[in-house]
């Protein structure tokens, strides 16, 4: 990483530490939600921009790891940092299913991604059914005031879930960056580019798939707990849907897969984007209901035709850094 | 103006200057901001938008009426919880000093809990969920029942439906959405139901349908080879409509549709998408009070702003969501102020009589949960293309029919 | 379980199949040969609905009238689309795809919320609440018209591309794209056809759609995933396939819906899916890679 590209990096963690200080609530629960949107993508990411495996189904870790560490909760009382081990074990081995059922019956490109989505419809129904979490009727966890910091249970003001969010986020990047480096990433890269040739060249492809996946599902039953415990309800209906799968991957689509910083940029560009939108249309007085997400679906048209790596990969020309 | 630059600011990740909360130092403020979340757009729009002109109405008549100013903040859901969340965040920081919302129980938990945390009162316009109420949360009320309260009001109303027609129907099967609210509703059900002497049918088959299904043949064709007396029904808009053509295409005529309670079948929608076969439906539901001097007034106003609309038709998303609003502009008369905290408390402190509130029940007053006890259902039966008040009989419009003609006995 | 319980409900879900096929046909064609995926692929079929419903209410064409004009439409819709906008993603990587008819397909929903409002729409035809009746079984009306429609579309389309020139130009293209290019023959123009081919199909698919469902702007997505279960469970690039696969899928929902319990009953389908994803990747009627 070249010089510029550390201070930049620098100043921009320092802004973000320090936005609780000026920033009002509002403002901080988008930021939380942006941070939230960059590091699920970032795990999307090492799924499908290291191992080139695109998932359509993503919500089902989010949706598996939040009703896991909630339930335990619910039921038991067990605090969140316990639940994420469960969160991260279940998460892994459906994820080590579907790796494995994929891989070794040799599906991949569209038929891997819809596979993804059947599991995670599959799922959602299923949930749907289950009386353990609610079923249809959703699982409330109990709110406590914002006041206080109850950092055992994981409840306290908004600035706390920023922090944590953030130094999630942090964290996926900085372990991204490394791994990217690593042999792993190398490896990564080359059954990207061309499986054959990383076969022919002796290295275990399906194992290395395999890790790609489990990682992905691992890091994203993390971001589902978060979510569990910063929104306090779940329904199967809207934590398993379709439309949060594609949620999660819209922000490294137009950020740029396989980039370390896309998922972030598209994060923020995306929830700033749809905010702007709406301020836009309304202070324009066209208030009519769709307008705002035909204007949405216009900017991804013409990102997604004109920038095809993502944003990033051309900001971060123009600024001057590396990947 | 402000507002853009505030957002220009945010965008290039810099400083966003707070806004104060709204002063509380002044003697007695002008005005009271509602900040009013409703899904505008996405899946639920059709019934947001009949909401949102109870909610448009309502400044004016509250003005009329309690001679209080009220100024609305409308937010769109986007029938998304995590828009509703953030929109709800948006209105408090834009100074509204009262949530109203938000139809659907995900959305409205997730603007509850922004509410309780921020210590703004959340004014639950309509939301069926019971599980809202049982936090423990000082700042969350609601008008409106809660499933429980719902099955119960509808299973008593179908005793009297049978009492006043003389009829002894012995069987039923149940049919219902499997989302969280027909869900709460068949728990409802499958909890009062057996206790109930005053009932003469049992329940034959309970069917659960995906609330998306565009197909309901199966489903159809199960409660049929039951041979039910009558359908009970818990649906929503769409099913309901599937459900009724497919009745009809599998020439399944029983003594009739009675709803304990759920939206759809007093809706324009399928009235208009049915013509005659739309008739004689009942739904056992929350409605407006037909009597009452506030429904007058709400009535005309709500002429004047829909002139091509039929107020019956909105009964109950007009009803409940302007009295959420009427009950934020009589707690702020009494309280004198816009401190939330003492809103909270004069909201608390609510006692609203029969003759001042749209909506049919007893007087507004809110019990420790911040839930009110005694809102009324009434058996809303389609008759003549217009979804009529039968029963209870002091507020009825037309006698409830039953069974439906079309009925033949063996 | 009565007989006739079970018969009735085996033959709405063939019936009803067949209509899933005739829109399934469309994205078969389409993926088979120009091998995008297009997800919005129900979106379009939502797009033809409105398009009956509006003809309907003004000038009082029967649906079975107003696929002409539709399907026409939608061909010169789908071939404008693929040379204009999609043509340069066939090379892309997939989730660019993905990304491109996504846009377009959050374009088309919500254009149609803006242009109609969130109300379901519809239309009354005579025969649309009439049945057959042949002893204890139910044969609905407007059911039967349109399984008769798909057949019928699917055997003209068959016949298309087994015997004319273009048909068979397309499947060349389809089986070899660099061999095709070879001969001379102009794919671009091909794949364009193509689409525009595949449209028609979803238009009269969404024709006879209108008869059995409501259409409201939301209900694009769902119709979209049914139908690549559809194409995947019976084989990408045969058209026996897509109504074998429909009808498949129908038949089991109904009776997945009857035997277990109905608001379970999609669970079946993606179940299906999964599994011949993995034991029969091409499909029940399709080609080995």
């Amino acid at each position: 990483m070249n010089r510029r590209a550390a201070i930049l990096l620098a100043a921009l963690g320092v802004a973000l530490a320090a936005l609780p200080g000026f920033a009002n609530a509002y403002v901080l629960s988008v930021a939380t939600l942006i941070l939230f949107l960059a590091y699920t993508g970032q795990a999307w990411n090492v799924m499908m921009g290291f191992a080139g495996q695109l998932s359509l189904g993503h919500s089902l870790y989010v949706g598996v790891g939040a009703y896991a560490a909630a339930g335990l909760f619910f039921h038991f009382g067990i605090g969140p940092w316990a639940g994420v081990w469960l969160a991260i074990a279940l998460c892994a081995a459906f994820g080590a299913a579907i790796g494995f059922l994929a891989f070794r019956f040799g599906i991949s490109g569209v038929y891997f991604a819809l596979l993804t989505i059947a599991f995670a419809e599959f799922t959602r129904i299923g949930f749907d059914h289950l009386d353990w979490t609610g079923g249809p009727g959703g699982l409330f966890i109990k709110v406590a005031q914002r006041d206080q910091i109850d950092l055992a249970n994981f409840r306290g003001p908004p600035a706390m879930y920023y922090y944590a969010m953030l130094a999630l986020a942090a964290g996926a990047f900085a372990l991204c960056a490394v791994l990217l480096r690593s042999r792993a990433g190398y490896y990564w890269q080359a059954i990207r580019e061309n499986e054959e040739a990383a076969q022919a060249l002796g290295i275990n492809t399906f194992r290395w798939k395999m890790a790609a996946v489990l990682l992905s599902s691992a890091m994203t039953a993390v971001s589902g707990v978060f979510f569990a415990f910063y929104y306090n309800n779940l329904f199967p209906e809207q934590i398993f849907n379709i439309s949060r799968s594609i949620e999660i991957i819209l922000g490294p689509i137009i950020g740029g897969v396989g980039t370390l910083f896309g998922p972030i940029l598209g994060a923020a560009v995306l929830t700033i984007l749809a905010d702007l939108i709406t301020e836009l249309l309304a202070a324009l007085g066209w208030e009519i209901p769709g307008i705002k997400q035909v204007f949405y679906g216009i900017v991804l048209l013409v990102v997604i035709m004109f920038l095809p790596h993502g944003i990033w990969p051309a900001l971060a020309r123009k600024l001057g850094v590396g990947k | 103006m402000k507002r853009r630059q505030f957002n220009r600011a945010l965008a290039a990740a810099g400083v966003a200057a707070g806004l104060a909360p709204f002063g509380i130092a002044r003697a007695q403020p002008q005005k009271l901001k509602v900040g009013v979340l409703l899904p505008r757009s996405g899946v639920q729009a059709l019934i947001g938008q009949s909401c949102q002109k109870g909610a448009d109405l309502a400044p004016a008549v509250i003005r009329q009426v309690l001679g209080v100013d009220v100024e609305l903040m409308s937010a769109d859901t986007e029938s998304n919880a995590d828009t509703a969340r953030t929109r709800a965040e948006r209105l408090i920081q834009e100074g509204a000093n009262v949530l109203v919302g938000a139809f659907d129980s995900g959305h409205t938990a997730a603007i509850a809990q922004v509410a309780e945390q921020r210590g703004i009162p959340h004014i639950i316009n309509i939301a069926a969920a019971p599980q809202i109420t049982e936090q423990g949360y000082k700042f969350v009320f609601r008008n409106f029942p809660t499933a429980i309260d719902l099955t119960r009001n509808g299973l008593a109303l179908m005793g009297e439906i049978f009492r006043a027609t003389n009829t002894v129907p012995r069987s039923a099967v149940f049919m219902h959405v499997n989302d969280t609210f027909g869900q709460a509703m068949a728990k409802g059900v499958g909890a009062i139901l057996p206790r109930l002497d005053f009932l003469p049918f049992k329940v034959l088959d309970t069917i659960a349908y995906d609330p998306a299904a565009k197909d309901l043949t199966v489903e159809v064709s199960k409660a049929k080879a039951a041979n039910p007396d009558f359908l009970m029904l818990v649906c929503r808009l769409n099913d309901a409509i599937i459900l009724r053509r497919e009745m009809a295409k599998q020439r399944w005529n029983p003594m009739g549709i009675i709803s304990p309670g759920s939206p759809g079948l007093y809706e324009e929608q399928y009235t208009k998408a049915l013509g005659p076969l739309a008739e004689y439906a009942i739904c056992n539901t929350v409605w407006f009070n037909p009597k009452s001097e506030m429904t007058r007034n709400v009535g005309a106003a709500f002429r004047k702003n829909n002139p091509r609309d039929v107020l019956d038709f909105h009964g109950t998303n007009v009803g409940y969501t302007y009295d959420a609003i009427m009950i934020a502009a009589d707690a702020f008369k009494r309280a004198r102020s816009t401190d939330p905290k003492a809103l909270a408390e004069a909201i608390r402190q609510t006692n609203i009589p029969v003759a001042n509130r749209m909506s049919l029940g007893g007087p507004i007053r809110f019990n420790p949960k911040g839930q009110v006890e005694g809102n009324l259902s009434a058996a809303i039966q389609n008759l003549k293309g217009r979804p009529t008040v039968t029963l209870p009989a002091e507020f009825a419009e037309a006698k409830v029919v039953f069974p439906e003609p079309a009925y033949k006995k063996g | 379980m009565p007989i006739d319980l079970v018969a009735n409900v085996v033959l709405s879900g063939v019936l009803t199949g067949l209509v899933y096929g005739l829109m399934a046909l469309g994205l078969s064609v389409i993926f088979g040969v120009v091998r995008v995926v297009n997800f919005a692929h129900g979106e379009m079929m939502t797009i033809a609905m409105y398009a009956t419903v509006v003809l309907f209410a003004a000038f009082k064409l029967d649906p079975f009238v107003a696929m002409v004009p539709v399907a026409a439409a939608f061909f010169v819709f789908g071939y404008a689309l693929q040379a204009a906008v999609i043509n340069p993603f066939i090379t892309r990587p997939e989730h660019s795809q993905f990304m491109l008819v996504l846009a377009i397909a959050i374009i088309m929903v919500n254009g149609l919320l803006m242009a109609f409002g969130p109300d379901a729409r519809n239309l009354q035809v005579d025969y649309q609440l009439e049945s057959f009746a042949l002893g204890p079984i139910l044969v609905d009306k407007a059911r039967l018209y349109a399984a008769f429609t798909a057949l019928a579309v699917s055997a003209g389309l068959f016949a298309f591309f087994k015997f004319a020139r273009i048909g068979k130009a397309i499947r060349a293209c389809a089986d070899n794209y660099l061999g095709a290019r070879v001969v001379g023959l102009d794919v671009k123009r091909y794949y364009a056809f193509t689409f525009g081919l595949g449209s028609a199909c979803v238009a009269v698919a969404g024709c006879m759609m209108i008869l059995l469902v409501d259409v409201t702007p939301a209900l694009g997505p769902a119709y979209t995933l049914l139908a690549f279960v559809i194409v995947i469970v019976g084989g990408l690039g045969s058209m026996g396939g897509a109504l074998l696969g429909g009808v498949l899928i129908g038949v089991s929902e109904a009776m997945a819906g009857l035997f277990i319990t109905p608001s379970a009953k999609s669970m079946f389908s993606f179940g299906l899916l999964i599994l011949v994803l993995l034991f029969r990747p091409q499909g029940l009627l399709g080609k080995k890679a």
